[in-house]
């Protein structure tokens, strides 16, 4: 089978599931990335090391920014000359955008959110959850080229080897636009929760800290939110110890205590780290059908009845302020840290 | 301004959905507004309370989905329409944006369009990018806001790595984010009117187009596997105690 691989990347940093999308492909047949961009040579030299057996580069300066228009005709246009069987996508936001609109050119269709795959002769089968993930469906697409977006961390991820190399093929660029990016502010931390292998989150119990005396002068809100930034400190240390990231329950979001990219849950991110610790989540249905597929979940919480621990393999009843401090100076000891 | 709002309906967030002899099944619970589609409509009726025009939400969907357009109405949408035909019943998310985007042609004259970012039953969140290529319109995925001026959109575009700003001529098609605030609770008059409300059904016939191809099957449903294990609770004297005996079993699960 003749795959391509899309390698996405955001400034050149480069999305690690598109790796795992080339390890996929090369249990599949040969493999070709696709790196689009301006100055990417560095990511053209990485999917060579990563295993590609050939990259279609389009570095251009009409490409310095994702705009799903000018990307979608360039991809389209390389896709039909080359005929690829299968075309993988780590999936994000650009990739949803831009394998959505080449199924439009291509007239085939997105097997999106993969997390497994089996042949079946020679017809791809993919399996991908449905309904937040209460139901699982296997997927076909009858036409060609079978389309698909993997998600991050099903997959394995093939070793780099940095004595491969070679040399890109080049890719005209179609560049007609129909929107202008006029700027970016990172202004919500880069948190990529989707890759990260340990997440620490925090919800509404996050603000309960009886111990803390904020600052003369706060009305009750302000202080509610000052109180949770407190707490959101403590999760951050203990993330930060794990090597893993901050997530966050919808309440403590929407209590403000902290930005919408840290929120996992259905109108969230949905996640499958390795180790999920939620700190004062109850556990609200939304909640649980982000985080459930984490492989083991432990949960601290004051409420022994809170929902939290029907999904937890581990449970605490106790002082999110005194376990969580706690945990991250014993995980130092026992990691070495 | 002419805005639409495109909305799906789907089994409450709440819904025990199960797979089921082949079938996808959630008991008696109720169908709703796809949750992400309330913001779609938000988004529609902030742009029309700030620039003027009108509100048109627009579904395909079986006879029952009219009760997610009352909704949209509920909330504020001048009017709503349902596009219903046998033949799509089983369609894919390219099919899908064609019909949409023959419905859309066929309402005629939208400055702007306007999805939420996914479904729930599906969930591909595909369709608005592919609505936008059928049409030949700029897309401006992900927008947390909005703003209209002369003839002209500019979103904050909200991604993992950050925002964008980005802006093109209308017409364009959106997709919101949660960031473009609380969707609002239908009003009584709302209510009232939605209640009343005459909601058109166009058929493929009215819309003047074959049954698009679809590509994409299910092949077979399946029930996640259901996690056996029971939650172990950790006690001890004290913090420092509970952390430990807590480590101890983290590190002996090599997951780290």
């Amino acid at each position: 089978m003749k795959t391509f691989v899309y390698v996405d990347h955001f400034k050149g940093e480069i999305q690690p599931a598109s790796w795992e999308a080339i390890g996929l492909g090369k249990t599949l047949g040969s493999v070709s990335a696709v790196v689009f961009g301006s100055g990417v040579d560095d990511v053209v030299k990485a999917a060579f090391e990563y295993g590609a057996d050939e990259v279609f580069v389009a570095d251009d300066p009409a490409l310095a920014d994702f705009r799903a228009e000018p990307y979608a005709s360039t991809f389209s246009a390389l896709a039909s000359a080359q005929s690829p069987d299968l075309i993988l996508f780590p999936i994000t936001a650009r990739t949803r955008e831009l394998a959505a609109m080449s199924a439009v050119d291509l007239n085939t269709g997105v097997l999106t959110d993969i997390s497994a795959v089996e042949m079946e002769g020679d017809k791809l089968v993919a399996t991908r959850p449905i309904y937040e993930g209460k139901v699982l469906e296997k997927t076909v697409c009858s036409a060609k080229p079978v389309m698909a977006s993997i998600r991050p961390r099903f997959f394995p991820k093939p070793e780099r080897d940095e004595s491969k190399s070679g040399t890109a093929t080049k890719v005209e660029v179609k560049s007609e636009a129909l929107t202008t990016v006029e700027g970016y502010s990172a202004s919500e931390a880069a948190v990529n929760l989707g890759d990260a292998p340990v997440i620490v989150s925090g919800g509404r119990g996050v603000s309960n800290n009886p111990s803390l005396t904020p600052p003369d002068g706060m009305d009750e809100k302000d202080a509610e939110v000052w109180r949770a930034h407190q707490g959101f400190a403590l999760i951050g240390e203990l993330a930060n110890v794990l090597g893993g990231a901050v997530g966050a329950s919808r309440a403590a979001v929407d209590g403000g205590y902290i930005p919408y990219a840290h929120q996992v849950g259905q109108t969230g991110k949905v996640v499958t780290p390795d180790l999920y610790i939620a700190c004062g989540i109850s556990g609200a249905i939304q909640h649980l059908v982000g985080m459930r597929n984490s492989k083991v979940v432990v949960a601290i919480n004051k409420d022994a009845d809170a929902p939290i621990f029907t999904q937890a393999r581990y449970g605490v009843v106790g002082d999110l302020f005194k376990i969580v401090p706690a945990l991250t100076a014993e995980f130092k000891k026992k990691l070495g840290k | 301004m002419k805005i639409i709002a495109c909305i799906k309906q789907v089994p409450d967030s709440e819904a025990k959905v199960k797979a089921e002899g082949g079938q996808v099944t959630w008991g008696d619970a109720p169908l709703v507004i796809n949750p992400f589609d309330e913001y779609a409509v938000e988004g529609a009726l902030q742009q029309k309370e700030a620039v003027g025009g009108t509100v048109t939400a627009l579904c395909i969907g079986p006879e029952s989905a009219r009760e997610a357009l009352k909704h949209a109405l509920a909330m504020g949408a001048d009017e709503a329409i349902l596009v219903s035909d046998p033949a799509l019943t089983e369609i894919d998310s390219v099919a899908a944006a064609r019909v949409l985007a023959a419905a859309i042609k066929k309402v005629g004259d939208a400055d702007m369009i306007v999805f939420g970012r996914q479904t729930l039953d599906n969930g591909s969140g595909l369709t608005t990018a592919q609505v936008a290529r059928v049409l030949g319109l700029p897309l401006l995925g992900l927008a947390g806001q909005i703003k209209v001026e002369e003839g002209s959109v500019r979103v904050e575009r909200v991604i993992e790595e950050g925002r964008v700003t980005v802006s093109a001529r209308m017409p364009v098609v959106l997709s919101v984010v949660q960031s473009i605030g609380e969707p609002r609770y239908p009003s009584f008059m709302g209510i009232r009117k939605a209640s009343k409300a005459n909601i058109p059904v166009w058929s493929l016939a009215d819309l003047g187009v074959e049954a698009p191809a679809t590509v994409v099957k299910r092949t077979e449903l399946m029930n996640p596997p259901v996690d056996e294990t029971k939650v172990e609770m950790i006690t001890g004297e004290t913090p420092e105690a509970i952390a430990e005996a807590l480590v101890e079993k983290i590190l002996a699960e090599k997951v780290l």
